[in-house]
């Protein structure tokens, strides 16, 4: 039995590698990875402690994060590609120009 | 609730003109003037018919004062204000003045009018005075009275500035308009302190009050009754708030005789015959009245011997009339002051029509220059003017007589120099209204051609109506000592509290001796202008071209009056506001309004900066602040 401190350690590690990836990398794909991987984290963090507390209404929850992302993925990966069509490139940096 | 027929007949009185000034207000474009006369009038015929019901029914003494409540207007501290109607004695005089020369000149003005493009506007403004005059006199509390006095203010500007192309004319109605609210100041001022003092704003309640409270000359009355004066000075036009009344006559002939001769402005002269209790309470009060009454009356009949403009002759005079009523009311002859309210309204509104139809007649030439030997080319209107001047000049039996002869009487027992002063203002009063009609009517022609506008029998007849009252209308106040004085009678229930105050009556000797003085005096002085009008007149004529001496030219300049009011209020205040408008507008506020949105604006452009597009930025922030809240979160505990 794996203890309960493993699973809040892992966790916080993953959003910490998703947050960090998000502020340094500027390739958009690397982008919405990075955001998967931290409400992945919380999606763990969830999980271990639904389990911790034998409460089962929080793993509901998780599945409703789960495929809320997966549409938001697929919106977002469909205006990358718009965004690619204009600009053959992923950098973020090209389009501060949204702004307007 | 059960309403008699009086009462519903007193209700119904004032809104008949309001309706009648819907009506052609409304729809009086698309109107043929047929129409509109027929509303105008029609309207005012009823509420006459209303009033002689009103009034017979009152002689007959099925009622002696009549009230009704239409709704409650104002709650206040204790009762509430009502919008409700009173008739009694006093007021109905007035209605049977306001509605029966009212008709007559509406009449009047049908042909007076004729073809003017604002024909169905000039009706519904008349209606709407006639509306908010009979308002005036029929409130039971001062409220609406004041509501009826602004609301004939209002008409009075509207119908000065009638022909609102011309500037000059719209400059006079503004003047109107500015002069009254002054005037309007002191009749607030007076409300404010009447419901401080006695908590409430109706009649009764009021001078039950003071009248219970009593001692006669304390400072709260004498302040209430002076402000009160104030107030019916800049309406009546008397020192020092006259001026607006002579410009008044820019509008329309038939608004001079109705509104700035025969009603409107005697709103004064019943505010204080309304108020007798209070004013009775104050012999300070009443001897100021006595003064400014005599003092105008004088003043105003020395700047009408030197006017060129017929309707200015009239104006001053009308001025100098009011005067007499003031001054009869401030003897305590209150009944004195009214009779002269209802003759001056006959012959003055008759004097006024009769000026109408010669500038009629002559396409509005008003200079009377320019006029003379009218009296074989329109003899109808000569003979019409000569029953108003001899009225206005008191010759026995015609209307001025009897109630000029009254006030003159009850001056002379009160007071010997006021009398004098009277008297003297009578015959100045003989001279102007003969040298008016000589100037138009008699000698020679003055560059004026022959081709006359006739007259309709929509005009002929009210001015022979009127002629006929100005004629016999002193009937209804003979002399004390015949024992006829109807109009003392009947008004006796109104000024029951205050007949003691003239109770010491002169004897009959006295009284006769007066009047044959007084009739000889103005005979004289007929005598001595008609005898040689022709020497005076071209005498004047020549000066009026040329250079008049000094003491011609101070009265005929109106004493420089309008001058020094110009130097000393308006200009100051102009200055005034110059400088309000230079430093505390344009620098203060607008500085502070300005400098507030500069300052906006800069902040707003350092914060635009913010937004650089570049979306690790916006991401640092977010990460610091979440990890800010969860920082405090973590310190503050939870």
């Amino acid at each position: 039995m794996i203890p309960l401190e493993h699973y809040l350690y892992l966790s916080i590690i993953l959003f910490c590698i998703g947050a960090m990836g998000v502020l340094l990398r500027r390739n958009m794909i690397i982008l919405f990875m990075c955001i998967e991987l931290m409400l992945n984290s919380a999606n763990l963090l969830l999980v271990a402690l639904s389990k911790f507390h034998s409460d089962n209404s929080a793993q509901i929850f998780v599945f409703f994060v789960m495929l809320v992302s997966a549409a938001e993925v697929s919106v977002g990966l469909a205006i990358l590609v718009m965004l690619y069509r204009n600009k053959p490139s992923t950098q973020i940096d090209l389009w501060k120009k949204l702004k307007e | 609730m059960n309403l008699t027929f009086a009462q519903i007949a007193l209700a119904a009185l004032p809104f008949l003109p309001l309706a009648g000034f819907a009506v052609n207000g409304l729809w009086g474009r698309r109107f043929k003037e047929t129409t509109i006369g027929i509303v105008g009038c029609g309207s005012i015929l009823l509420s006459f018919l209303l009033s002689v019901f009103l009034f017979m029914a009152n002689l007959s003494g099925s009622f002696a004062t009549v009230q009704v409540r239409l709704f409650d207007w104002i709650p206040v501290a204790n009762g509430s204000i009502g919008f409700s109607l009173m008739a009694d004695p006093l007021s109905l005089i007035m209605l049977l003045v306001i509605t029966g020369v009212g008709l007559l000149i509406h009449l009047y003005s049908v042909g007076y009018m004729h073809g003017d493009a604002g024909f169905a506007r000039f009706f519904a403004y008349l209606n709407l005075f006639i509306f908010f005059m009979l308002l005036l006199v029929l409130a039971d509390n001062f409220l609406l009275l004041f509501a009826g006095w602004e609301g004939v203010g209002l008409c009075s500007f509207l119908l000065i500035g009638f022909w609102f192309t011309n500037e000059s004319y719209n400059a006079a109605a503004k003047k109107a308009f500015v002069m009254n609210r002054i005037g309007d100041l002191g009749f607030l001022l007076g409300m404010f302190l009447i419901v401080f003092t006695y908590g409430s704003l109706n009649f009764d309640q009021v001078f039950t009050a003071a009248a219970t409270a009593g001692g006669a000359n304390n400072a709260t009355i004498i302040a209430i009754t002076l402000l009160l004066f104030w107030g019916a000075c800049g309406k009546s036009a008397q020192i020092p708030l006259y001026t607006w009344l002579p410009d008044a006559m820019a509008g329309p002939t038939p608004v001079s005789a109705l509104i700035h001769a025969a009603t409107m402005v005697t709103a004064g002269i019943y505010l204080v015959a309304r108020c007798h209790v209070l004013f009775s309470l104050a012999p300070f009060t009443l001897s100021v009245v006595l003064a400014v009454g005599v003092a105008t009356a004088l003043l105003a009949a020395t700047i009408a011997l030197f006017q060129t403009d017929i309707k200015k002759v009239l104006a001053y005079s009308t001025v100098s009339q009011l005067g007499y009523m003031f001054a009869a009311l401030g003897t305590g002859a209150y009944v004195a002051g009214l009779f002269h309210v209802v003759t001056h309204a006959f012959f003055k509104a008759l004097l006024f029509l009769g000026a109408g139809a010669v500038i009629h007649a002559l396409h509005h030439e008003q200079d009377l220059r320019n006029m003379g030997g009218l009296r074989t080319e329109l003899p109808f209107v000569y003979r019409i003017f000569l029953v108003g001047t001899l009225a206005i000049s008191g010759i026995p039996v015609f209307s001025g007589f009897f109630s000029k002869d009254e006030i003159l009487m009850n001056v002379f027992q009160h007071h010997t120099v006021a009398w004098g002063l009277l008297f003297i203002g009578a015959l100045l009063t003989t001279f102007y209204m003969f040298r008016l009609l000589a100037l138009a009517f008699w000698g020679e022609k003055r560059g004026h051609h022959a081709n006359y506008v006739p007259m309709n029998t929509t005009m002929k007849l009210p001015l022979a109506v009127l002629a006929f009252l100005s004629f016999a209308g002193g009937f209804a106040g003979l002399p004390e000592f015949t024992g006829l004085n109807w109009l003392h009678h009947y008004l006796s229930p109104v000024f029951s509290d205050v007949t003691l105050h003239n109770e010491p009556h002169l004897s009959i000797g006295v009284e006769l001796g007066l009047m044959a003085f007084t009739v000889l005096a103005i005979a004289g002085v007929i005598w001595f202008y008609a005898s040689r009008f022709k020497h005076l007149q071209t005498r004047e004529l020549n000066q009026l071209n040329g250079e008049l001496p000094w003491y011609k030219k101070l009265p005929a300049n109106k004493y420089y009056v309008d001058e020094w009011y110009n130097r000393l209020l308006v200009q100051p205040i102009n200055r005034l506001s110059d400088f309000l408008y230079r430093v505390a507008d344009t620098l203060i506020i607008d500085g502070l309004v300005n400098r507030i949105g500069g300052m906006v604006l800069s902040a707003g452009n350092r914060a635009r900066k913010l937004q650089s597009g570049d979306i690790g930025i916006y991401l640092y922030v977010m990460l610091a602040g979440a990890s800010g809240l969860f920082l405090l979160y973590v310190l503050l505990g939870s």
